[in-house]
């Protein structure tokens, strides 16, 4: 898997064998996954593939079972902590408290990040998402995409280097869309690393640098977008719906 | 100091969120306030008969209205994946229990502190007393110490109020029982030296019990 001429310093994020269960529920099975700095993936999959569970065990919310996982080097059982302050989650569900105003919001969780010159910060984070105009409306009054909107700019606060997005693209306007993923993408000159979930094939064909389909905690198509092959692609998708169903 | 600096932010955070929707404190001084009137009318005005059950009583009301209030701790961090929000920020479990803790403990000084002097003005009784405010903080401290604990766990589950007061209310009945024992000898107008029996039972409770819920917290919370 490893790429020729490459290091294991220079991915971002390295699994091996990483298996998750549940009770006697198998969600990740022997997992093997590298991913380079700056490089975006796109993961596909059905209801219950596992994608979930990744995106959590890469976060640090959930241990693994069994398996090595590294983000940005530090092993997530070892060093969660350390590698909170270095990702940034976007999930469907917004992390944001309804009772408090946006500002509220991101200045909470700008100091669960230790984010300096937190004032400035949150300005540029808001204005990134076009947010500016509703900085100081309560969430709860905020219409579903634009607390979406918020959700990223709450992930944007502390610069994160590597960006796990758990099918965050609802309820987000389809125009928003390429001007919040480049919001996500890159931040002056430094590109994120990016694992991407989405239900969206044709979304996922745009944004991702390699393409993957999990199926029942195992990887069963991978391929990098400029050697796509589309019709493989769709069929391996296709196949793992059915499988499903 | 990074730690404490996190806890208070997160208390602060709950506590603005209360003060804009005032959902645990209308809800349980309300519930407070009824019992206490009930209590008051089921007893009558003999004063013996007061004197004999007010210390029960009180930590009754004190002990339900706290369930509620804990109840309400975590379900305002479930919404939106709140608590999963904190689970991702670079911070310890620990010092979200502290902040949680600490939250609690403040809605639940500021129901008693207006419960009190109801409860001496009904009742007639000599209640707004050193004494009964060393008791009740040093027992609320405890209460709280091992709710907070036990609100992170019932939050997951289906059957949460249930499963907090099954599980939480045998476990607080000693310090209960202590804070009752402390308080009839309090209102029966005792010295401090027939307290101090029962306030050191409290204040070790508050200690084990602070040290305990702090360490296991992080097992609790996760996945």
């Amino acid at each position: 898997m490893e790429r020729p001429g490459s290091t294991s310093q220079a991915w971002a994020i390295e699994i091996q064998g990483l298996t998750k269960s549940f009770s006697n529920k198998l969600a990740l099975n022997g997992l093997d996954l590298e991913v380079s700095q700056g490089e975006s993936v796109v993961i596909f999959g059905p209801n219950g593939a596992g994608k979930t569970t990744l995106i959590k065990v890469l976060a640090t919310i959930m241990n693994p079972t069994s398996g090595t996982v590294l983000v940005d080097g530090l092993n997530v059982k070892h060093n969660a902590e350390e590698i909170r302050g270095r990702i940034g989650v976007v999930t469907h569900r917004t992390f944001l408290y309804s009772n408090l105003t946006a500002y509220e919001n991101l200045e909470f969780y700008s100091r669960m990040y230790d984010v300096s010159g937190r004032k400035k910060r949150i300005h540029e984070v808001v204005a990134m998402v076009g947010m500016t105009s509703r900085l100081y409306d309560r969430v709860g009054t905020l219409s579903r995409g634009m607390q979406q909107r918020l959700s990223i700019a709450r992930s944007l606060l502390h610069k994160p280097a590597i960006m796990l997005l758990d099918e965050p693209e609802t309820g987000l306007d389809q125009q928003a869309i390429p001007m919040l993923w480049n919001a996500l993408e890159t931040e002056g000159e430094r590109k994120r690393t990016i694992i991407l979930t989405t239900h969206n094939l044709e979304r996922g064909l745009e944004m991702g640098d390699r393409l993957l389909i999990l199926n029942k905690g195992k990887i069963v198509y991978q391929g990098s977008r400029q050697a796509l092959d589309l019709a493989g692609l769709k069929e391996a998708y296709q196949h793992s719906m059915r499988v499903r169903v | 100091m990074r730690f404490w600096h996190k806890a208070i932010a997160i208390t602060w955070k709950d506590t603005l969120s209360e003060i804009r929707t005032r959902e645990i404190i209308f809800s349980v001084l309300v519930f407070t306030l009824l019992v206490i009137v009930i209590f008051n009318f089921a007893f009558g005005t003999s004063q013996e008969m007061m004197a004999l059950v007010a210390p029960g009583m009180l930590w009754v009301t004190f002990a339900f209205a706290g369930v509620l209030s804990l109840n309400r701790s975590f379900i305002l961090e479930k919404e939106e994946g709140c608590l999963e929000g904190l689970m991702v920020s670079p911070i310890s479990r620990e010092a979200i229990y502290v902040g949680k803790m600490l939250g609690s403990l403040l809605f639940m000084l500021i129901i008693e502190a207006i419960a009190l002097p109801i409860f001496a003005f009904l009742f007639n009784l000599p209640i707004l007393s050193l004494q009964i405010v060393i008791i009740t903080v040093l027992t609320t401290v405890g209460f709280v110490a091992v709710g907070t604990l036990f609100s992170a766990l019932a939050v997951n589950t289906k059957a949460r109020e249930m499963v907090l007061s099954i599980l939480f209310l045998p476990i607080v009945a000693p310090i209960i029982i202590c804070a009752v024992k402390a308080s009839d000898s309090a209102l029966s107008g005792e010295p401090w030296s027939s307290l101090f029996p029962w306030l050191r039972i409290i204040g070790a409770f508050d200690a084990i019990f602070l040290v305990v819920s702090f360490l296991i917290f992080a097992y609790v919370i996760e996945e």
